[in-house]
């Protein structure tokens, strides 16, 4: 839910909200000008004491990391060189949502230098950090906004100090520009040549200027192409994958046939060490680790092994059991029907994966008294304790280097394949880089879990007075930090009760948009052990969807048009106006063919307001359209996102991050899922696990920006998400003229044949050349 | 263990590795060419998508005992070249349109998005939407739109 609480924009550019808290700046000793700024006042966090029935409205998740990460942001420095560029080491991880290029951005914006200049890198992991390292929760730019636009300021300040000092002038009849101070006289002098006199030998205190206010923005606020692009298009960005560490040579994991399984024994060590190009094998946790010279090698000894496996965490467990499980546990309904003015409803949403294209991967060299790691990890700090503990050495003895990661999802929040890495390199005793296989990443990796949603709705003498939803799921793996921030910061957070960390996750995210008098909406968990984690928007596409689904049956119910009935329930003016903007731009109400209808849904989160329209075509010619080897189906051939993001940082990646949200919704509404059999997911490649591709994507997106309702930025990562999701499931249901209550809609077809489950990875085809064009 | 020898990026090598070694791991493990991306190794995520002799294929599922001494592979490494430029047009379409989040995949979209434009302009005509709708490569941000542009304009300076 958007908040109301956000102060006015300021003209004089003082941080605002979160920014009431004051900063410490200083000037770092170092041989070339290094600021560093730190928090302090972490109880001034701009989350009030909450009365409202929904605390997501007043203090949500992006709040609880703000406050977490108060007492330690400080410790961030911007740097800036002889050779007149600046440099930054993020304490966050860049996985496409294009953090680097909005904190570059930042810097340049309050340096005064060209964006060009400026060069983010990924910081190691920090301990001192505590829980201010974490990528997640869609919370980085809000997080970071106005610590590191302060370290730039600060920054600027001194190399204006230092040139007056130099001219013996007044600093403030000094200008800076691109990277350069000038005086009215028409001295010049580069940030490069002033670097070095601006250092400092001693770290000392320094003045915190102001910061610029948004009418002073000339990159800030403007459409900026990523920094990294052009390295991406040539081939030469450096994933962990491509990276090369003396002797780390690739390794891959012969795996269980179920989830978690064990290694009871390896039957053919001798004959799969003597084939070409193996150099070790190991047993570990869950499989058996092969080091080769080649990971094509790698995979050929994972066809000869011969393992004899232990039982896993979920064996008895099917699509089915699980579902049984999760009905059986939810929550009740207490408000009681009152027949005819009920719209009663239940949904299911299958397993789904979170795995990026990129394969989870690391390298370790772990040594008797030291281990470094490099991988692309989200709470770094996190990894780096668990794996000191594994491996019996002292904190201070490992290095966590953080990689860029061929995306995420949700995926880096957790060290899995670091962990293994590292226990792989120390029981072999030599360097490894360690990669799961594509198959790996589907059957062993973390999911999405299976959960239900179920929604009551009374309606009397016209209006709804009652909205309920019971979110039941296979239970959510948070321990990879955002437990230990709530559990720091319990005694601040605006829910009531021993709720578990998911049960505080869920009511800081959720939020019903509508005023539909008493409305409850409540998680219930089942325990059962598969590899789960958040992906992106956690729990919001599967409540939205549901609730959305159900608004669609109230108008229909109440003879009212879906976006007329929304107007007049909607308890908030951004998602109005959102809504609004989507219905004009998206030609809400445009005659369609039979088969084919718009849907809508609106959702707000992450102080952001979002709505989503579509056009999806059901036809029959289109449903039955021929690609080769393809999943067609339902092709949404429309969207229009319109989106208030409060203030858009870099409006190009902000309209990014909105077209893969909606990709990712017509993959969960329509085509995405892993089907669980007998302990293990069935899928094991792209050709099993549906995600949209080129023949699914809709062939027109249009995403509009709102004129900026505020001076600081929401959280945009994850937000397209759960509106595009809801308003593809509304689109079909109105084509078809039935509501679907299991998601994907084509689930209940296995439209494909498994790959065996063993060999755990399959062997790579031959036929490479056949296939050219 | 033996020989292979062929010519990549403009430069001819020898390798000594097993026949049954997929090309993508002589790039990627012997080579050091790490532009084509490991998605899948089975012929579907296409992140590995380069050209033999101007055609785009999956070196991940090719034994490289089947590439012949005369045969001229081509990563995204070496696509500039091709065209005598620091920046294939396709590239610098790329750029233009800012297609990429995280990059993983564009590698291999790249490679495929020039070999498509040249298949149709080899059957006389444009790409059109359903020529794209062909293209398998998976990009899990949901670059889709932004590759369809791109490919549409970089077709354009080729």
């Amino acid at each position: 839910m958007v908040p109301h609480r956000r102060s006015p924009d300021d003209s004089d550019g003082q941080p605002t909200g979160l920014g009431r808290r004051r900063f410490l700046g200083y000037l770092l000793a170092a041989p070339t000008l290094a600021i560093g700024v730190q928090l302090f006042d972490p109880q001034s966090a701009d989350a009030s004491i909450p009365t409202l029935p929904q605390p997501e409205e007043i203090f949500d998740l992006g709040d609880l990391q703000n406050l977490a990460a108060a007492p330690t942001a400080g410790l961030i420095s911007v740097q800036v060189h002889p050779d007149g560029t600046a440099s930054f080491a993020a304490h966050r991880c860049e996985v496409g949502q294009g953090m680097t290029t909005a904190v570059a951005m930042m810097i340049a914006e309050e340096l005064d230098l060209p964006l060009a200049k400026v060069t983010v890198t990924l910081a190691d992991a920090r301990p001192e950090l505590l829980m201010n390292q974490l990528t997640g929760g869609s919370n980085s730019m809000r997080s970071i906004y106005l610590p590191v636009r302060t370290a730039a300021a600060i920054a600027r300040q001194q190399l204006v100090a230092t040139a007056a000092r130099q001219w013996n002038a007044d600093p403030a009849t000094l200008r800076t520009a691109n990277g350069v101070v000038t005086a009215p006289n028409g001295g010049a002098a580069t940030y490069g040549s002033l670097a070095t006199a601006a250092a400092s030998s001693t770290t000392v205190a320094v003045a915190v200027p102001a910061l610029k206010s948004p009418s002073q923005f000339t990159i800030l606020g403007t459409p900026q192409n990523r920094i990294d692009a052009h390295d991406i298009v040539t081939g030469r960005k450096t994933f962990g994958m491509d990276m090369r560490v003396p002797n780390a040579l690739p390794t891959m994991v012969a795996r269980p046939p179920t989830i978690n399984g064990t290694v009871v024994a390896v039957n053919n060590t001798a004959a799969v060490l003597a084939m070409p190009g193996v150099t070790d094998i190991a047993v570990i946790s869950h499989g058996v680790a092969v080091r080769a010279q080649t990971f094509g090698q790698c995979i050929d000894a994972i066809q000869a092994l011969r393992v004899t496996w232990g039982a896993g965490t979920v064996d008895n467990q099917s699509d089915a059991s699980v579902l049984a499980a999760l009905k059986a546990a939810e929550l009740p309904l207490v408000v009681p029907p009152l027949l005819t003015q009920t719209v009663d409803a239940e949904f299911t949403f299958a397993f789904a994966s979170n795995a990026p294209l990129e394969p989870d991967n690391a390298i370790a060299d772990v040594r008797s008294d030291r281990a470094e790691i490099w991988s692309s990890l989200k709470v770094p700090i996190v990894a780096l304790e668990a794996i000191a503990a594994m491996l019996g050495l002292p904190q201070n003895a490992v290095t966590v280097h953080v990689v860029p990661g061929g995306g995420s999802f949700g995926r880096h929040l957790f060290h899995d394949v670091a962990a293994e890495a590292a226990e792989a390199s120390q029981k072999m005793g030599k360097p490894v880089k360690l990669s799961w296989s594509r198959t790996d990443d589907f059957r062993q990796g973390r999911t999405h879990p299976m959960c239900t949603s179920r929604v009551r709705a009374n309606v009397l003498l016209g209006n709804v007075i009652t909205y309920e939803q019971r979110h039941t799921s296979v239970q959510t793996d948070f321990g990879h930090g955002l437990g230990e921030m709530i559990t720091a910061t319990a005694a601040s957070l605006p829910v009531a009760g021993n709720l578990s960390f998911a049960e505080t996750i869920f009511e800081l995210s959720q939020s019903s948009p509508y005023n539909f008098g008493v409305t409850t909406q409540l998680l219930n968990e089942v325990p059962l052990k598969f590899n789960t984690g958040s992906m992106r928007n956690i729990y919001s596409p599967n409540v939205v969807c549901a609730q959305e689904l159900v608004v669609d049956r109230l108008a229909a119910m109440m003879h009212q048009d879906p976006v007329a009935f929304r107007r007049q329930y909607l308890r908030d003016a951004r998602v109005l106006a959102v809504l609004n903007k989507a219905a004009e731009v998206g030609n809400w109400g445009a005659t369609l063919p039979k088969g084919m209808a718009q849907g809508v849904g609106v959702h707000a989160e992450y102080q952001a307001a979002i709505a989503c329209l579509v056009e999806i075509d059901c036809t029959p010619a289109t449903v039955n359209r021929q690609i080769p080897n393809a999943v067609t189906g339902p092709r949404v051939t429309k969207a229009t996102i319109v989106v208030d993001p409060g203030f858009a940082i870099n409006p190009r990646g902000l309209e990014a991050q909105m077209m893969g949200g909606m990709n990712d919704a017509i993959a969960l509404a329509l085509t995405s899922s892993l089907h669980i059999q007998h302990g293990i997911p069935l899928e094991g490649s792209w050709d099993n696990y549906f995600y949209t591709r080129q023949w699914n994507t809709p062939l027109d997106i249009q995403v509009v920006i709102m004129p900026n309702t505020s001076t600081s930025p929401s959280g945009a990562g994850e937000l397209g998400v759960a509106p595009s999701l809801a308003a593809v499931a509304c689109a079909y249901a109105r084509a078809t003229g039935t509501m679907p209550t299991s998601f994907p809609i084509n689930h209940g077809t296995l439209g494909f044949t498994p790959f065996p489950l063993e060999p755990s990875t399959p062997q790579s085809p031959t036929d490479g050349l056949v296939n050219t064009f | 263990m033996s020989s292979h020898t062929f010519t990549v990026n403009g430069t001819q090598v020898t390798v000594d590795t097993d026949d049954s070694v997929r090309l993508l791991w002589v790039l990627r493990d012997i080579l050091g060419i790490t532009g084509p991306k490991y998605g899948c190794g089975l012929e579907v995520c296409k992140a590995c998508t380069s050209h033999i002799n101007g055609k785009a294929f999956n070196p991940c599922s090719v034994p490289v005992s089947q590439i012949q001494p005369t045969d001229e592979i081509t990563t995204i490494e070496g696509l500039p070249a091709t065209v005598g430029k620091d920046l294939h047009p396709m590239q610098q379409a790329w750029l233009d349109a800012d297609v990429a989040q995280c990059g993983y995949c564009q590698p291999g979209q790249i490679m495929a998005a020039v070999a498509k434009v040249k298949q149709v302009r080899a059957e006389g005509r444009e790409i059109t939407d359903d020529d794209l709708d062909q293209i398998r490569n998976i990009c899990r941000c949901g670059t889709y739109t932004r590759i369809r542009e791109a490919i549409k304009a970089g077709a354009q300076n080729m």
